[in-house]
Order: C-alpha cells, then structure tokens, then sequence
C-alpha cells in the first residue's frame, strides 16, 4: 500500500515541476515582457461581451439623432432622415420648463451629498476598524459582511416606512441619508487600510505628539487615496443610477434625479392624452450617462489599483 | 434584463406590502359617520384660500389648475405626477399606510376605486351632497364613481370604446370596416392574407381590454356586494367574447406586439396593426404619438355582438377622489369640483381630453369639431354615441389593482402557449379569488 503512493508521488512531483517550468524557464526577450498568449476562445468570448456591453450604446447614440417620427419609422442601428441631435438635445434642456436641468443638479447634489458622504464614512470607519482594537471587532465585521450581501433595494420599503414615520419622505433627505450607508465601501476601506498604513507610521505619529485626527487626516488620508477613489467612483455610479429608492421616497418631480425624471416622460407614452416623446427620453439617457462615463475614463487608473487592493486582500 | 427583473419583483413586493398594510389598517380606523359639508363651507374654504396638493397624470389638468389659481388667488395648487396608473396607486397606499404625505386629491381610475373605496381611503362625496350631480355625468362613469351606497370621487374622464382604423389599409386591400365581431374576424383573416405583415390589432394580453370586451359582450363576472364577491366567468358573455378572440389568437391573426410600446406606436403608424378597439381618450395619443398615421386613420362605432346592436363598454377613464387622510377637504372638494363638473371640464375637452359631463358631450362645438388626424371626420359624434351606450350593470372587484397585475401570469399565457383563453380567465378567477379570501372577502 505505501509502496505504490510512495512511488505515485515521486513520480508526479518532477513531471509536474517540468510542466511549469518551460512556461516560466525560457525568459521572453527583453522589450517584450508582458505579451500575452492568445486564445481563440478567450478572445471570441470577450469579443460578444464587448459587443453586449457597446451595441446598447451605439443604438443611444444612434438614436439620439433621430426625431420621434423617424424613431419609429426606421431600422433601430443606423442614421435615419434629418440628424437631429443638437435639436434633441436642446428640447430635452428645455421641455416641462427645463425641468431636466432641475433632475440633472438633483442627480449632481445626490451625488456629492450622498457619494462624497458615504466615501468619507466609509474612509473613517474602515480606517478605525483596520488600526484600533476594541471588544466586539467581530460582531462588527460580521455585521458589515452580512450587509454587503443585502441589496439596497430590499430595505427601500422598511426604510420608506421609517422615514415616513420621521416625516422625512418627498424631501431630498430621504434619498441622501440611505446614500450614505455603503457597507461594501466600509469593507474596501477596512482591507485597504489595513493594506496600506503601515503600523510603525502610527507609532512614529503618536511618538511625534501628533493626536489621533492630525494623523488619520495628515498622514492616513493621503495613503488612502487610490481607495478613496475606488469608493467614491462606486457609491457615485450607485447613486447616479440609483431608481428604487427615489422613487419611492419622491413624490415631487422637482426634486427626482434623472433617472426617476426620465422614467416618467418615458411613461408620458402609457398615459391616455399624453405627449409621446421618446426621442427626448433617448436623448436625455444619453446625456445621463456622458458624466459616468466621463468620471470613468478620467479616474480609470485609480479605480483599477484600488479593485486591485482591494481583490488581494479580500 | 436581470436587475429590470429583480426591480419588478420589489415593485411587485411593494405594492403587495402596501395593500396589505392598508388592508390592516382600514379595519380599525373606520370612525362611522363623516363629517358634513355644505355648500357655504366650501365657498369658505375658497375664501380663507390655503395650499393642497393634486396627485395626477392627466395632462390637461395644469391649464386647469392655472386658470383655478386665477380665478382664486388665495388658493395655491401644486399638481404632482406621482406615476402613472398602478405606480401611483402604489405611492398612494404607501402614503396612506404611513400616515403622511397623503394628497389632498387624487385621480383614480374607475377600475381601481372600488379598492380604495371599500378601505375607506377615500372620502364619501355625498357628505359634500354631490349626490345632486346625478345627471350632470354621462351614466358610465357616473356608476363608476359609486361603491356600496357611496360616491367616492367625480368623474374626470371617459372611455366609452370605439373601432379606431387605418382606412388606408382597409382600403389597400378592398376590405369592408366591420361592424360585427364576425365580420372583424373575417376582415382579420382578409387582412393577414392579403399581407402577412399586416393584423387586424395587436393583444399580448390585456387587463383592461378583456374586461371591457366582456362588458360589452354583457358578461358580469365580477359581482360585488360590500364584502362578499363573486368571481366567475363561465357565463355567457364572458364565453362570447373568449370564443370568438380564441380564433384570432389560435390563427395567429393578433400581432404579439405590446400595447404602449414603441413598435406598437411603430405598427399603428406604418399600418401593421390595422386597428384598435379602444376608449375615447385615443384621439390625443394617436395624434403626438403616432404623427405617421395623420390623415390615415378614421373612428368607427364599436363591432357588434348582433348586427344591428348598439352596446358598448368603457375602457379606462378616472375621476378625481379625496383621501380621507387629506387635511383641508372643503377646498380640496371645492378643486375636485371645479375641474370636473364646472369650468374645469371646457377647459380639459379644449385640451384634447374626452369629457364625461353630458353638458360637454353633446354640446354642438364639442360634436361639430372635425379632427384633421381623421381626415376632417367628426370624429367625437361617434365617441359620444358610444358613451350614451355603455352596457349596465358592470362593477370591477374591490382588488382589481392587485388582479390586473397577476392577469399577465395567467391568462397572458394564453397568448404564448397553447392555454386556451378560458382556461387563462379560470386560472385568474382561482388567482383572483384566493387573494381575495386572503384579504379577507369573502369569495364565491
């Protein structure tokens, strides 16, 4: 019995130390260090999920162009009759009294109130709960690891109820204030600071007489900021896209963000006697996103470092 | 695909939740006996002036609401869309359940009253003796508005139903316009035959339109008496209308289009759905959505069950209701009134709207209007007929909401699958009834 496995095992250990080495051994010439191998199926797999993820997009911007007429009229992935973007555009501005304009700088404060706020929670919370130790740690990370599995939008109803009790539905507060809470962003500050304040640097602080905020504000922030970044990018896209919960707390179109104003003109076409605009919905979709995507392409670097980070340690 | 999903199933969740919490709370907070109001408390409310706020979608009512603000200066209006449809009832239950943010009037469809109605979530409009507007309504929606012994909103609009058709294609092909449902069955196979591209309408399964076909067809499958409902249809009218549509959808002779979606706007532009058989509200949807079909399109009286016959049912259509939760009622009631029975509804049939005061229905400049959407044809001489033909006696279920929303799971397979539609309308009846006993109705 133990013959067998003896011999198995010193027979397999060598063949599979020469499997792995010829891919590592035979070093690439210098100048090409990181040319990956192809594979066609890799490569083809990606390719529909590039396709998935852009042929949406293309068909907004398409569409963007067409007035409500040639919307209908024409094949949904190519230019049709007059180019009508700028006059989409500039109708999508100023239909209902431009009340776009308002959803636009609802989304925006949402965002920087919402967003900004959670980031720096959850930078504040992720940094105490990496560097100090105190009782129920635990039950703490518990807690926050059982949030991040609960979705945002389970909770809309109870909350609503809660905020109604408060008498805080139909105000601004009542989408800011769930904003705020972004457990996930708690766990990625908590691993990354954990990552990336070395102990001795505290040490070497306290030592120097600095207090307690002087160094999470001086010394910590700075080494937070690829995650910051990260977190910020994510509680802003959650915001900005975020339909559930203003729908639900906002009754007063002056103050829905985008997405809740836009699903209402979009609805403006299942109403007997309403005004059919589906150009400008497609239009304002648009609009909605360019900020996203723009935050994307600018902050791209940060976003991947900090996944990274936050991968490794998770 | 999968978050649009997961957001439905909450929505769905939501409403749920909220049903049953008003449900909860109706039992307990009936008080008996409304407080009165006469006429002078309304005209003082109108005085002292004050703030309300007006839940609706119609479009016509922000004219209203400015010329009301002028003729009332001390009285400020602020009209909220709160969603459309069944996303508003939903927000309403909300508020209603939570006790706060309640409007101080609300539009309601005829369908979903009764719901709101039977909770008492609404205020009876005969302790403001509007029980004195009998006859200024036209009868369809003036039933509508009652419940029991109550009236709980005034009529806002109508949708007494007619054949909207694309004359063009019909007379492409050389097809008569039907009068009868036999006859549209045969244009619907005609049609289809001639081009492949073109059927007679589109269903993909319809809550309202069904109900409404079986109300024409003289089917009352709902009966309702304070809490004890009666779900069945079996009877005869319900039958008449399942046999016949049967055909078209077996024969595949309905396009497998979604109403309201952009290729239903699409098809009704380009002539691939031929008609539609629809509430009197159309004409303004036809006209900003459906700009391709100007000129095409006619309107013709509602297909008959016997040659010769006049019936017809509604189709949609709201009133304008006052939750018993709102806090200045008198001026609330004197807004509701205003925009419904008094300068408001000119104003809303100006603007497009189809009225449900027999003052405006069969005034001559309402009647003698030529629509150039349909080619110059009076097209309101018709609608309004249709309204003087609304089969009695219908009466929608005290929780229609909740089962117009499960109609899709159950009869809607009878457009996929090969379910017959009666058995859909058994298997809704069973949905139906055993929410209902969950609720606490007593059903069947």
């Amino acid at each position: 019995m133990t013959a067998p496995t003896g011999t198995r095992t010193t027979g397999t250990r060598p063949a599979r130390l020469r499997t792995v080495r010829p891919r590592v051994a035979p070093l690439r010439p210098a100048g090409r260090t990181s040319k990956p191998r192809r594979s066609v199926l890799l490569t083809v797999l990606t390719g529909i999920v590039v396709l998935y993820s852009l042929v949406p997009l293309l068909w907004l911007v398409i569409n963007a162009t067409k007035t409500q007429p040639s919307l209908l009229s024409s094949f949904g992935l190519w230019f049709d009759g007059d180019f009508a973007l700028w006059d989409n555009i500039q109708r999508t501005l100023t239909y209902n009294d431009g009340i776009f304009v308002r959803w636009l700088s609802n989304t925006l404060f949402y965002v920087v109130l919402g967003a900004g706020g959670a980031t720096l929670l959850s930078a504040v919370g992720g940094y105490g709960l990496a560097k100090f130790n105190f009782p129920g740690k635990r039950g703490v990370f518990a807690v926050v690891i059982g949030a991040v599995a609960v979705p945002g939008t389970a909770l809309a109803v109870p909350t609503f109820l809660m905020f109604s009790q408060m008498g805080l539905t139909n105000t601004p507060w009542a989408v800011v204030i769930p904003s705020l809470i972004s457990p996930f962003g708690l766990y990625l500050m908590w691993t990354f600071a954990a990552e990336a304040i070395p102990d001795e640097l505290l040490e070497a602080a306290r030592l120097d007489g600095a207090g307690e905020f002087r160094i999470f504000f001086r010394v910590c922030l700075p080494l937070l900021a690829p995650g910051l970044v990260t977190v910020l990018l994510f509680t802003s896209v959650a915001t900005w896209n975020n339909y559930f919960l203003p729908l639900i707390m906002l009754k007063d179109p002056d103050w829905y963000p985008l997405t809740v104003g836009l699903n209402a003109w979009n609805a403006q076409a299942i109403t007997a006697g309403g005004d059919v605009v589906f150009n400008l919905v497609i239009t304002g979709s648009l609009l909605t996103i360019v900020p996203l995507i723009a935050a994307f392409l600018l902050l791209q670097r940060y976003w991947q470092s900090g996944l990274a980070a936050g991968g490794v340690k998770g | 695909m999968i978050r649009q999903r997961r957001r439905s199933v909450f929505t769905a969740l939501a409403g749920a939740l909220a049903l049953v919490l008003a449900a909860c709370g109706s039992g307990g907070s009936d008080t008996g006996t409304q407080e009165q109001f006469s006429a002078e408390d309304v005209q003082a409310a109108l005085d002292a002036g004050g703030t309300i706020k007006v839940w609706a979608w119609e479009p016509t009512l922000k004219q209203v609401v400015a010329d009301f603000q002028q003729k009332y200066p001390k009285v400020k209006v602020e009209l909220v869309n709160a969603g459309t449809g069944d996303k508003q009832y939903t927000a309403l239950q909300n508020a209603i359940a939570a006790g706060s943010g309640v409007p101080d009037v609300a539009q309601i469809e005829y369908y979903a009253l009764p719901q709101f109605a039977l909770a008492k979530s609404m205020t009876d409009l005969k302790s403001f003796e509007a029980d004195k507007f009998e006859g200024t309504f036209s009868t369809g929606p003036w039933t509508s508005v009652h419940a029991g012994e109550g009236i709980f909103g005034l009529p806002m609009d109508s949708g007494p139903m007619a054949l909207f058709y694309n004359k063009e294609v019909f007379d492409k092909h050389g097809i008569a316009v039907p009068t009868t449902w036999d006859e549209y069955a045969t244009a619907a196979r005609a049609l289809h035959t001639a081009d492949p591209k073109v059927y007679i309408t589109s269903d993909t399964g319809d809550a309202g339109f069904t109900t409404s076909m079986i109300w024409q067809a003289g089917g009352k499958p709902y009966k309702v008496d304070g809490t004890n409902v009666k779900i069945d249809f079996s009877d005869e009218g319900s039958q008449r209308f399942t046999t016949m549509w049967q055909q078209l959808i077996s024969e595949k002779l309905v396009s497998p289009v979604n109403g309201w979606s952009d290729q239903w706007y699409q098809g009704l532009g380009d002539g691939s759905i031929a008609t539609l058989v629809i509430g009197a509200w159309m004409p303004a949807n036809l006209q900003s959505g459906v700009a391709a079909g100007a000129g095409k399109w006619r309107v013709a009286p509602m297909p008959q069950w016997e040659a010769g016959g006049k019936a017809t049912a509604e189709n949609g259509g709201s009133g304008l209701s006052i939750p018993t939760a709102g806090a200045n009622k008198a001026l609330a009631y004197a807004f509701t009134k205003y925009a419904t029975a008094e300068e408001g509804a000119t104003t809303r049939t100006k603007g497009g709207a189809f009225p449900a005061t027999t003052a405006e229905l069969s005034s001559q400049e309402f009647l003698n209007a030529e629509f150039p959407y349909f080619g110059g044809q009076k097209a309101n001489e018709v609608l309004a007929q249709s309204a003087k033909d609304v089969v009695g006696g219908w009466s929608y279920l005290p929780f229609q909401v909740y089962a117009n929303s499960i109609f899709n799971d159950t009869v809607g397979k009878a457009y996929v699958s090969d379910t017959k539609l009666s058995d859909g309308l058994k298997a809704w009846q069973e949905a139906s009834a055993k929410y209902g006993k969950d609720q606490g109705f007593a059903v069947n």
